[in-house]
Formats: structure tokens, sequence, C-alpha cells
């Protein structure tokens, strides 16, 4: 069974068998606006929290997506390569960023649950 | 968050129950997008209609005897030459030729002149030209008004449904069509389009039937730069400033030859000699490849890592479907085709210096 955990950043994870799917929220993708490209991380690279993992880009601007756990990237979601507006389209889903190998589950304590995000966006 | 000097659009109820995100930009709170997104507002607008509120710019009228004799000289410009409604998009420049603002001068009268200038620079001009006109028999009004644009292939039937027959009136002229209003055919998007300065009763009046057309729509701030970028036009203190003079800018075909050699304007001796030993650098077209897009401030260098200008805007074109930018490269290195790198984060993206515009400009000139 999969948990899904929020950060203050706007960024989810879906955490099966150590490995964390990584994505924006759609508040964030809201936020951000129609996506043009995404720069994706390398496949072993090792993050720790606070990292920059991603730079998403706008029309308009550059964004940073930042590592919400420490860990080794496994696989990056190269589909973002020729369509990143399935980040705005489905950022929950098929918009999702990378995946990585938690090195520390601890971590996952200290982030949100859906109705704490929902509260934390108002 | 916007700080408490922060000016707002006396149309923001508008734009919020059109479901605005506001941003700060030149010291006002701004639309940025409205909930159809960047995308679709920039292609609409190059399809149909785009409704923009720029009223952050700024409209003075100069009048008086001297009036055309003022913007001599304070513009490389020769005021009074122009036919009456006739526009012209010129400069006000410092002593070594920078460019302290962009604008426009439209002839409205024998004596009478409206100038518009950037949201950025507007306090700054009104100084510069209120303390030119202490030796001139003229007067600067700056005036209260609700600014709008509306832009597109389909703004002037758009117009003409809400009661406002453009008819005759070609790109580049403005005339008065009521009173306290402004209309001329220009803007900043590449498109056939209107700017109208106009009382807020009136503009509210006005924006109210624009919208009920569906070629219509409110455009945001995000839009109109990405629009004006494709369309290879400057934005003043990113393209432009005032360490950049016309020459550099390649904008000497706002500047008419006669007064070259022998005009009187602020900054004429400077540029002359400028021309005379020919700019460093020059503003160009970037095309970077592939998807990502390379802005403003991305430093430029050739194949072997030497230094070669930097980028000055830079996004992802709607229209074009690519990244667009312009930046200032080395003279040498100025020509369409020439292949450069842009660093971006540290990694080197190939960029190709191209002309401008990207997107061919579609202005009614006859």
């Amino acid at each position: 069974m999969a948990n899904t955990y929020f950060t203050e950043d706007h960024e989810w994870l879906r955490v099966e068998g150590g490995v964390a799917t990584v994505g924006i929220t759609d508040y964030a993708q809201e936020q951000l606006g129609d996506l043009v490209f995404v720069e994706l991380p390398e496949i072993g690279r090792k993050l720790a929290k606070g990292d920059t993992a991603v730079v998403v880009e706008s029309v308009k601007a550059a964004s940073d997506v930042y590592a919400p756990v420490d860990g080794e990237i496994t696989e990056a979601n190269t589909s973002l390569s020729s369509d990143p507006s399935l980040v705005n389209s489905a950022a929950t889903g098929d918009g999702w960023l990378w995946k990585m190998k938690l090195s520390n589950a601890s971590q996952l304590d200290s982030l949100m649950d859906e109705a704490a995000y929902k509260a934390h966006i108002g | 968050m916007t700080g408490e000097h922060t000016k707002h659009l006396s149309l923001e109820d508008l734009h919020n129950a059109a479901g605005a995100r506001f941003g700060a930009f030149a010291g006002w709170s701004m639309p940025l997008t409205y909930p159809a997104g960047v995308m679709k507002e920039h292609l609409h607008t190059r399809e149909h209609a785009g409704l923009f509120d720029i009223s952050h710019m700024k409209l003075f009228e100069v009048g008086g005897p001297s009036a055309a004799a003022l913007l001599n000289r304070a513009c490389p410009l020769d005021a009074g030459a122009l036919e009456i409604s006739q526009s012209k998009y010129t400069f006000f420049l410092n002593e070594a030729a920078g460019i302290i603002d962009d604008l426009i001068v439209t002839r409205l009268g024998d004596h009478r002149f409206m100038v518009v200038a950037n949201a950025g620079n507007a306090t700054e001009d009104e100084k510069h030209v209120r303390a030119l006109a202490a030796d001139f028999d003229a007067k600067v009004e700056p005036l209260d008004r609700v600014f709008l644009a509306i832009q597109g292939p389909e703004a002037w039937a758009a117009l003409s449904r809400a009661g406002i027959e453009t008819g005759s009136l070609l790109f580049m002229h403005g005339v008065e069509p009521r009173q306290h209003w402004f209309m001329s055919r220009s803007g900043y998007t590449g498109e056939d389009g209107f700017e109208i300065g106009l009382p807020e009763a009136d503009a509210r009046d006005l924006v109210g039937r624009l919208l009920q057309d569906d070629r219509v729509q409110w455009i945001g701030l995000a839009a109109r730069d990405s629009l004006r970028l494709e369309a290879g036009l400057c934005l003043h203190g990113q393209d432009l400033t005032a360490e950049i003079d016309p020459a550099s800018a390649g904008l000497m075909w706002a500047i008419p030859k006669e007064l070259r050699a022998s005009g009187h304007f602020i900054g004429a001796d400077a540029l002359r000699s400028i021309l005379e030993r020919g700019s460093s650098q020059k503003r160009v077209g970037l095309k970077p490849d592939g998807r990502q897009p390379v802005r403003a401030g991305a430093a430029l260098v050739d194949a072997d890592g030497n230094a070669a200008g930097h980028v000055t805007s830079g996004g992802f074109g709607p229209s074009t479907g690519h990244p667009v930018a312009m930046g200032y490269v080395d003279n040498a290195l100025a020509k369409p085709g020439n292949r450069l790198f842009a660093d971006v984060r540290g990694t080197r993206i190939p960029i190709e210096v191209t002309s401008l515009p990207f997107t061919p400009h579609r202005y009614r000139k006859g």
C-alpha cells in the first residue's frame, strides 16, 4: 500500500517499498503556469533534502524543485522531455518528476498528509 | 507580497473578477495571467483579439508654441515634420546617447503632442522632460487615463462591434476620437492592434462591450512579454537601458538620417562619435537548440569559451514552438547563422544568432 506525503514546497511523494515517486502538486503547477521544459536529474545522483533535483521552466520563469528527503535518483520521467505539459495536465499522475530510493525513511515523519497539506494551501 | 507603495490599476476589480493572477511589475500590481494561462492567451492574441490593461504606462500631453522644439531637444526626432495624427517611435537619450526610455510620440495638433512612456521610467521621464521644458514655451501634462491595448487580427472588428470605428487609421497613427480619448493603431505584440487611453468610466463601458465578443479575451503581462519577444521588440530595463545607445540596439531606423548628422537633441554628439567608431556590441535574435529556454542574464560564449555577449530577454515562444531570446553579442559575431553557446546553470546550450522578429509583423500599414 502506497503512502502519499506532501511538503510545504508543494511537492508530493508516493512511497512504496522504500522508493518515493516525486512530483509537484496541482496547486504548484497552477501557480507556475504552462510548463515548456523540465530539466530532469541524472539516474544515480545522490541528493540531500533541500538539494535542487529538477528545474521546471514555464514560459516566463525557471523554478527549482527540491529533494523533499535524502536519497538516490532511480528514475526520471523521460516522457516530460517531449511533453512537459503533462505536469500541468496530470501533476499527481503522469506528470511525476522522478523516483528516488530513500536513505532515511524517518524524514517522512516530518511531512504532511493530504489533509494537512490542504489546510496549508488554504 | 506587494509593498505599501505598490500602485493598483483602477480596473483591478475587473481583473479579479476575471480570475487574474497578479504580480509586481515596475511598481505596479499587474495581472500576469488569467485562468486560460499564458500559452493560450498568447495564441489567442495571434489568432483573434487580446485585451490588455496597460494603464501602468504613462500618457503625457506636451503642448505649447515650442512643444515641437522641446521634443526635438529631448528626442532624436523632427517633431515638426510629423503630420497630424502621425506617430513615431523614439527615445529620451542622455548626454552619452544612452536610452533613458523608449517612447511613442504622436502629433495631435499644430502644437500638441502625445507621449506614451514606459511604466518603470514614468517618474524619471516626467522629471526629465519637465526640467527641459523650463527652457521652452511648452507645458508637460501627465494624463490620468485607463490605457487599454486590443491586439490581434480581429481587434479592429471587435472594436467595430463595440461601437468604435477605426476606419482609415493606419499603423503608427493616433487620433482623439472622443473627449479625453487617445486611440492609436499600434501595440507591442507584432499584430495589428490599437492602444486606447480613456477616462475610467468610459473604459469600464468599453471593456464590458468588448468582452461580450467571444473573439476578445483578457491577456496578462506574461503573454504580453512572450508576444513582444517573438516580435523582436525591446523591453526597456532589459534590452534597452541608459547604458545602451540606439546604434548598438539596432534602432537607428528610428532616427531620421538628417538628424544623425545635424540634430541638436541631447546625446547627439555622443551618438555621432559612436557611429563614427562603430559600436562594439549589437542586439541580435537568439534561437536556442532544443526546448530549454535561455533567459535574461545568461552569458554567451563562442566555441572556444571566449566571452561573446549576454542574453537580455529570453523565454519560450508559444507561436514559434521553440525557445526564443535576444541579447547583445560582439559585433564580429552578430551575423545570423553564427553559432554560440549560452551558459544555463553551468550547462552549455548551443544557440544560434538569428534575425528578428521570430514571428512576422502583421501591421496594417495601408
